[in-house]
């Protein structure tokens, strides 16, 4: 069924479609819109779900656990200041292996406040055990959801899977996106069977004290699960392209690879606005293409040391930072390409804190990569505005005082 | 009436665990086990249970059992309790499990009141034991919000000098359908009210006085005795909350009508290790006359009490 | 990326229930309760008050291979038909 709806509202719809039975969620800008539309559904009777209005996140992320573990399929969302107040269960929720799926919009993290679309928020999640997809299309959010649980609960991977949207630039917008029934998505999907439960039939104990001489095999088993994951994602795109005939790439996605001698990579919504920078590129005669990485757990190793090898350069887009370095994506594809392509590579930070980014801004910085004239690491949009100029007035005040 | 004959000959607590000899909180799981029934999911709040069930790959507790982060008792519950009600949509379940949470004063008072009182609030249909310990036993006996005036911890070297709270009173402010407070040397009464507890819908709070011998400091043969003159002194009240009225129950009933007389505070310190230093100081009267007051006042507002401010 | 597939799902914090989780706590005993059957009226309080499930309903036997020898059985015991008795040196 074709839908008009924004980023938000399709995500709820999508996890009533694959069949989601409890939704432990907190409200949150830019988020809000999708724990509405589920207590929406389910208040209308087209949802048959558990909806907990919990009290905070971590509360949130610890029932979206303990529902899955009792044997249910659990779905959450949330954003920023909430994802990082769930940091403790986000680490727990790997740890201790359960299939859950959370839609995360992406927005920075105060102070100062915003409320506005950059990556900061599950980048700083990165070392937690989920696996983290970044959607640039209101269709591959809806389609996301879908596929999250096939790689989830595929019992070769077993770890939770986090799917970042950017704040309103995909949240809050309206576009018309394909949404399957729930019978067209139960033949893709099949209902959740656990490897592990608590059950009073079988009462085992999860979650236990682990000596040292057995906590490492836990730890790298969660590393066989992401890897596992590689494989399990791939062929669940294959497999939804089949039955549903859409495809928005697997670990990566790509643009004009093939000849391209120059290439843009980039995450989420600024991948779509980067395919419009290499049009324009192209129609320089500049052979331009994008690299859309979609997964940035587990990372596409393999894809990236295969399509970056004999370019001529890269131009990394991070609209996020860790700070004392560089952008994490920049820093990641650097660390997967290291001893199999060394192509010039530049690092350009822009749309933090959600500050607007053209194609023509992306396309310009890329020239000037392609000649060599880009820093290795630029924040590509900064320049002092009057507020600034007035911080500094009020410093300025401060310094006075202590004379 | 129920008696010893009555309770239930299989253990669901295993011996040979890895707790401390003595120790309160597995008798007390033994006894709640008896009460609930293998049909029951447990989740266990960051603590000495953590600990004292065992370790990988094995464990003393014979039901499916989750151990949970610090801060997350009762969203956990609220977790599981829709969990079993999405598997009996699906007919998977012949009877909904009982939902048991077990958390120490630590997971409780302090860094955990948050996430019970969201499920106290939601209504969630689960039953919490907080074995209170007055403070914090598995990181070696520091200070928490349950922590008595003038008692020794590792970070109260000189005695605690504030009150602890009533976290039960906090508890019944939720409007739940059934508060109770229990002590171990009255197990026939922490049996029963674990049952009544079963049989109720929504939120059940227990909380039951887990004197520890180490953190005490007393001997581990000594803990029934220091449980029962905690309830002698009225240091330890026990009753039960229902249908927006509270009753005193068992002995602290038999209290309170004068039918035996209450022992004074002192007679309870005096057994323990960890309000010597304090009674012997200067400050040793004053602190003792300052438990005899929250003990009285304790008792009135239980009784009713209404301040006159209001 | 070599890693054994089958093995994913074995290696998370999952713990049988035994008897015995922590090897036989009797060890730990300092001081052994012993019984004396003709004192003992059958009240059942040192089964009910045994932190260790160390003490059989039915005969009121105590099981040695856990029991730690807290004490608390001595103490409570109503008649006195349970004494602690110093463990010899093993």
């Amino acid at each position: 069924m074709k839908l008009l709806e924004t980023g938000n509202h399709l995500i709820a719809l999508a996890a009533n479609v694959a069949g989601v039975e409890v939704v432990p969620a907190y409200p949150i800008t830019p988020q809000t819109q999708i724990i509405e539309m589920v207590a929406d559904l389910i208040a209308r009777g087209d949802m048959d779900a558990e909806y907990i209005p919990v009290e905070s996140e971590h509360s949130a992320c610890a029932a979206l656990v303990s529902a899955s573990l009792t044997g249910a399929r659990a779905f959450s969302a949330t954003s920023a200041h909430g994802l990082a107040y769930m940091h403790e269960m986000l680490h727990y929720s790997a740890g201790i292996r359960v299939p859950v799926v959370m839609a995360n919009v992406n927005r920075a993290l105060g102070p100062g406040w915003n409320i506005w679309c950059d990556h900061q928020d599950s980048i700083s999640q990165r070392d937690t055990g989920w696996l983290q997809v970044y959607v640039a299309s209101h269709q591959e959010a809806v389609d996301t959801v879908i596929q999250a649980y096939r790689i989830t609960e595929d019992h070769s991977v077993l770890l939770p899977l986090m799917l970042n949207l950017d704040a309103f630039v995909l949240s809050h917008t309206y576009m018309d996106a394909d949404m399957p029934s729930r019978e067209e998505v139960s033949k893709y999907l099949p209902p959740y069977r656990p490897l592990w439960k608590l059950d009073p039939k079988k009462p085992v104990t999860h979650g236990s004290v682990v000596y040292p001489v057995d906590f490492s095999e836990t730890r790298e088993s969660m590393q066989i699960g992401q890897d596992n994951a590689r494989r399990v994602a791939a062929r669940a795109a294959e497999e939804f392209r089949e039955m549903f005939g859409r495809w928005h790439g697997a670990m990566v996605d790509g643009y004009l690879l093939d000849d391209a001698e120059f290439l843009i990579v980039a995450m989420g919504s600024l991948a779509a606005e980067s395919r419009v920078a290499v049009d324009a590129l192209r129609s320089e005669g500049k052979a331009a293409g994008l690299l859309r990485v979609r997964f940035f757990r587990p990372f596409p190793i393999d894809e990236l040391r295969e399509l970056c090898a004999g370019r001529q350069g890269l131009m990394v887009i991070d609209r996020d930072f860790s700070y004392g370095m560089e952008g994490a994506l920049f820093t990641e594809v650097k660390g997967a390409l290291y001893g199999y392509a060394d192509p010039p590579a530049a690092n350009l930070i822009v749309g933090i804190g959600g500050r607007d980014v053209t194609y023509e801004l992306i396309a310009d910085h890329a020239k000037r990569a392609m000649a060599g004239e880009l820093a290795e690491v630029t924040w590509g949009d900064s320049h002092v505005t009057r507020a600034h100029e007035i911080t500094r007035e009020v410093l300025r005040e401060f310094e006075d005082l202590m004379d | 009436m129920v008696s010893f004959k009555d309770l239930p000959e299989e253990e669901l607590f295993l011996a040979g665990s890895t707790a401390c000899q003595g120790c309160p909180s597995s008798l007390a799981l033994r006894i709640a086990f008896k009460a609930l029934g293998s049909n029951t999911i447990l989740i266990v709040v960051a603590s000495c249970t953590s600990v004292l069930q065992g370790s990988y790959p094995l464990s003393a507790i014979d039901l499916p059992l989750m151990n949970v982060a610090f801060a997350t008792g009762g969203a956990s519950a609220s977790g599981v309790v829709a969990g079993i009600k999405a598997l009996a949509k699906r007919g998977e379940l012949e009877e909904e499990p009982t939902v048991l949470v077990w958390a120490g004063d630590g997971g409780t008072y302090d860094i955990g009141i948050q996430s019970l009182s969201g499920a106290a609030e939601r209504g969630t249909d689960f039953i919490y034991v907080c074995y209170n310990n007055e403070m914090y036993s598995n990181t070696g006996t520091q200070r928490s919000g349950a922590t008595p005036l003038g008692a020794w911890t590792t970070t109260t070297p000189g005695g605690k000098a504030q009150h602890r709270k009533d976290i039960a009173q906090i508890m019944i402010a939720h409007r739940i359908p059934y508060v109770a407070t229990v002590s171990l040397a009255y197990p026939l009464d922490f049996y029963q009210k674990m049952q009544k507890a079963k049989s109720i819908k929504g939120t059940k709070y227990i909380e039951m006085l887990a004197p520890c011998p180490p953190g005490w400091k007393f001997p581990s043969s000594q803990m029934i005795e220091v449980s029962r003159m905690a309830v002698q002194s009225g240091m330890w009240l026990l009753y039960e909350h229902e249908d927006g009225e509270t009753r005193f129950t068992g002995a602290t009933k038999r209290m309170i009508e004068g039918k035996v007389k209450k022992k004074p505070v002192k007679d309870y310190l005096e057994i323990q290790g960890r309000f010597r230093q304090i009674l012997a100081s200067p400050e040793g009267q004053e602190a003792e006359d300052m438990l005899e007051s929250e003990v009285s006042e304790s008792i009135r507002r239980l009784q009713g009490w209404v301040p006159e401010y209001i | 990326m070599s890693h054994d597939e089958d093995s994913v799902g074995y290696m998370t914090s999952v713990s049988r229930p035994v008897k015995g989780c922590a090897g036989n706590t009797g060890e730990w005993r300092i001081f052994r309760p012993v019984k004396d059957d003709e004192k003992c009226n059958n009240c059942l309080l040192c089964w009910v008050f045994c932190p260790e499930a160390s003490i059989t309903k039915d005969t009121l036997e105590i099981d040695y291979q856990y029991c730690k020898g807290c004490g608390i059985c001595e103490v409570e015991c109503p008649t006195g038909a349970i004494v602690m008795v110093k463990e010899e040196k093993r």
